[in-house]
């Protein structure tokens, strides 16, 4: 399959994805591909400083800065927030996208507004994102917003540049994979657990040309939070979006938000019901996946795709030959792992709760769950998404839970997850994640190792200090 | 169209020695590390190009393709599939085109990263798998070979072996008359965006 040698020209109707393209197309560019409105975007300081330069070179303002809004998180520390930050570079890109947002007239959540975050739990917090809307942001998990029924996809560094100047960019149609998930998950799996055994499943390229749709009673049962780390790990399949049409759970989450509808917020509802697929709807693909099956899901290579049940082994190299065979031993040679392993009883030497994944506070209270009254045997990194989740996780007590447990309860940001800042792995280290990519390299050492998984079995490993199966605790 | 070709940047042939690097589902990890991304300008990038597989603690990999002297300026890099998955970050093919690759000749791309490099100038088409070993083999055991990734007949010739490449057709279109930085395309139609906006529901709501 040459997926990427789609023309877009997919066979999908009267889908979300057909209704919200069509009401964003501006036309079609001279070179064919599609010139489409942006209704919605969102920036960090990493992507977003060469693009500000740009419009400055070219005396360009910003076309729409009400439709554009900034949050700081990829270089955020998460221990020491005094300015300025320890790390000069770190202080630098701060200070950059805060004289960017002033001179360019753009809403800022900065650190202790009470609004910052990550990205991807701070936007949507705030009711920015809504059902049917066209959004970008340049970040490859930007298709998190897919679980309000948003097209939304993860750019780069020019066509943010595009969108700031003209709120419009370049773009070919995708094609739509309905992806059916049936039955509801088990005690002690969960949206993270889904999303791996999607990926094992379909493989990180399974979604390459497509956006995908969730359906089934696992996806209708989910909450908005479950929605968003199902939705934001569709690029992790190859998928540039991914979403869930809009229901009442959607419409109950913006419901009273800072910035959703208000006055106008019964209009708006019968608007974003127009706009999930019809019964008649017709897809390119269509997926079936049993969601009851599943188990608590971990990777034990350097892709998402290299994941397996936690009860199961690491795969045999015996049905593997050439180039597939040579990229296995390589993972397993960087893992320090080798074929046919069970990986319970591993031994850690970090856990990492948080990221754009898994840091809200559903996520947290999961962990809590598991960590309440209890100590961790190594490193435990608690980490929330944003400041409204830190408040709120605080309120409930969690943040005592976690402090108690000898787990370090820190401030917001993107911490461990791809290490832009003091948190990081060393040499080899083993870390237990509930980040997003197990890529060499990733957690800040050219070396370290990482295992994805939910936030169940990170604090099961927690306390553990091994690779341990969450549902142990959970009777 | 014609009013909108930009003459000086039109890329019509992408002609020099090739660095295969075949395997596949290679990320922007791989090829820039997070680490490398807390800088304001891409100015740098060339440096960090597959920086921690070319280095080891602190030392030159000699063997590394990237720092073999045979492969010395090159402009065309061979990979496998699914190339450059993972982040949204320019930063990736910023650091190959800094390094010296204008041309990708891939089995398949991801996405983003394939918008990216469109955006950037670097010409990425792609081949079946058996023909990347095969091109990949020429640059390895003959690295003085000279490819050339031509956009006009949709073939790579190296040597004496041609093969065809398949490519988006806005793409080429994009290349071949200099809009690939879609910028002026997009700011033609001013009239088309706002009466694109005036009629998005969503806008609207209070």
């Amino acid at each position: 399959m040459r997926v990427l040698q789609t023309k877009g020209e997919g066979l999908s109707k009267n889908t979300l994805y057909d209704k919200v393209w069509e009401k964003h197309i501006v036309g079609i560019l001279p070179t064919g591909q599609t010139q489409i409105f942006v209704g919605r975007h969102l920036m960090h300081e990493v992507t977003s400083p060469q693009a500000f330069e740009m419009l400055r070179e070219t005396k360009q303002k910003v076309k729409h800065p009400e439709l554009t809004f900034a949050t700081l998180d990829h270089v955020i520390p998460t221990k020491d927030v005094s300015r300025p930050f320890k790390d000069s570079e770190a202080e630098l890109m701060t200070k950059t996208i805060e004289e960017n947002v002033k001179e360019f007239g753009i809403e800022y959540f900065a650190p202790k507004s009470g609004k910052n975050g990550v990205c991807h739990v701070a936007f949507p917090e705030q009711g920015i994102i809504w059902p049917g809307q066209l959004v970008v942001c340049g970040d490859s998990h930007t298709c998190t917003y897919g679980a309000f029924g948003a097209l939304a996809f993860g750019i780069g560094t020019t066509q943010v540049s595009h969108v700031l100047a003209t709120q419009t960019m370049a773009m070919d149609k995708l094609k739509v994979k309905r992806v059916n998930f049936n039955g509801r998950l088990q005690n002690g799996t969960s949206a993270k657990d889904l999303a791996l055994f999607l990926i094992k499943t379909l493989g990180v390229k399974g979604g390459v040309g497509f956006a995908f749709e969730f359906n089934g009673e696992a996806i209708s049962n989910f909450s908005m939070e479950e929605r968003m780390t199902l939705c934001n790990l569709a690029v992790e399949c190859g998928a540039r979006s991914g979403y869930v049409n809009p229901d009442e759970t959607t419409f109950e989450y913006l419901k009273g938000k800072p910035k959703a509808p208000k006055e106008d917020f019964e209009k708006a509802v019968w608007y974003w019901k127009q706009m999930a697929s019809g019964n008649d709807a017709e897809y390119d693909d269509v997926v079936e996946l049993d969601a009851s099956s599943i188990q608590p899901m971990i990777t034990w290579g350097v892709n998402p795709e290299q994941a397996i049940p936690i009860s199961e082994k690491t795969p045999s190299l015996e049905n593997f030959i050439g180039k597939a065979k040579e990229e296995l031993e390589d993972a397993f040679k960087y893992m320090g792992l080798t074929p046919n392993q069970s990986l319970e009883g591993l031994p850690v030497d970090v856990v990492f709760i948080g990221s754009c994944t898994n840091g809200r506070l559903s996520d947290l209270q999961q962990a809590a769950q598991i960590l309440k009254g209890k100590k961790v045997k190594v490193k435990t990194l608690v980490v929330p998404g944003s400041e409204i989740v830190q408040k709120k996780a605080e309120e409930l007590g969690l943040g005592k839970i976690f402090k108690d447990a000898g787990a370090e309860w820190r401030n917001p940001g993107c911490s461990l997850c791809l290490a832009m800042n003091p948190d990081r792995l060393e040499g080899t280290q083993r870390s237990a994640s509930t980040s997003n990519r197990n890529f060499k390299g990733r957690q800040g050492s050219p070396t370290g190792r990482t295992h994805l998984m939910s936030p169940l079995t990170a604090a099961a490993t927690a306390v553990e200090g091994k690779i341990t199966d969450p549902r142990k605790f959970l009777k | 169209m014609e009013s909108l070709k930009i003459q000086e940047k039109a890329i019509e042939k992408i002609v020099g020695k090739a660095i295969p690097k075949p395997s596949n589902d290679q990320n922007t990890d791989d090829i820039v590390p997070a680490r490398y991304l807390k800088e304001i300008t891409f100015a740098k990038m060339g440096n960090y190009a597959y920086f921690d597989e070319r280095f080891k603690d602190g030392k030159e990999v000699k063997e590394h393709v990237f720092n073999q002297p045979a492969h010395k300026g090159a402009k065309v890099l061979i990979a496998g599939a699914n190339y450059g998955c993972g982040s949204s970050r320019e930063h990736a093919p910023q650091a190959l085109k800094r390094f010296g690759i204008d041309a990708i000749i891939a089995e398949s791309f991801a996405e983003i990263f394939a918008g990216n490099c469109a955006s950037l100038g670097i010409v990425g088409v792609t081949v079946p798998a058996k023909e990347i070993a095969e091109l990949a083999e020429i640059a390895e055991l003959k690295p003085e070979t000279i490819f050339e990734v031509d956009l006009s007949s949709k073939i790579v010739k190296a040597g004496d072996k041609t093969v065809g490449f398949e490519i988006l057709e806005g793409r080429r279109q994009a290349f071949l008359n200099g809009t690939w930085d879609a910028m002026a395309i997009l700011q033609h139609n001013q009239a088309g965006i706002q009466a694109t906006a005036a009629k998005l529901p969503y806008l609207k709501l209070k």
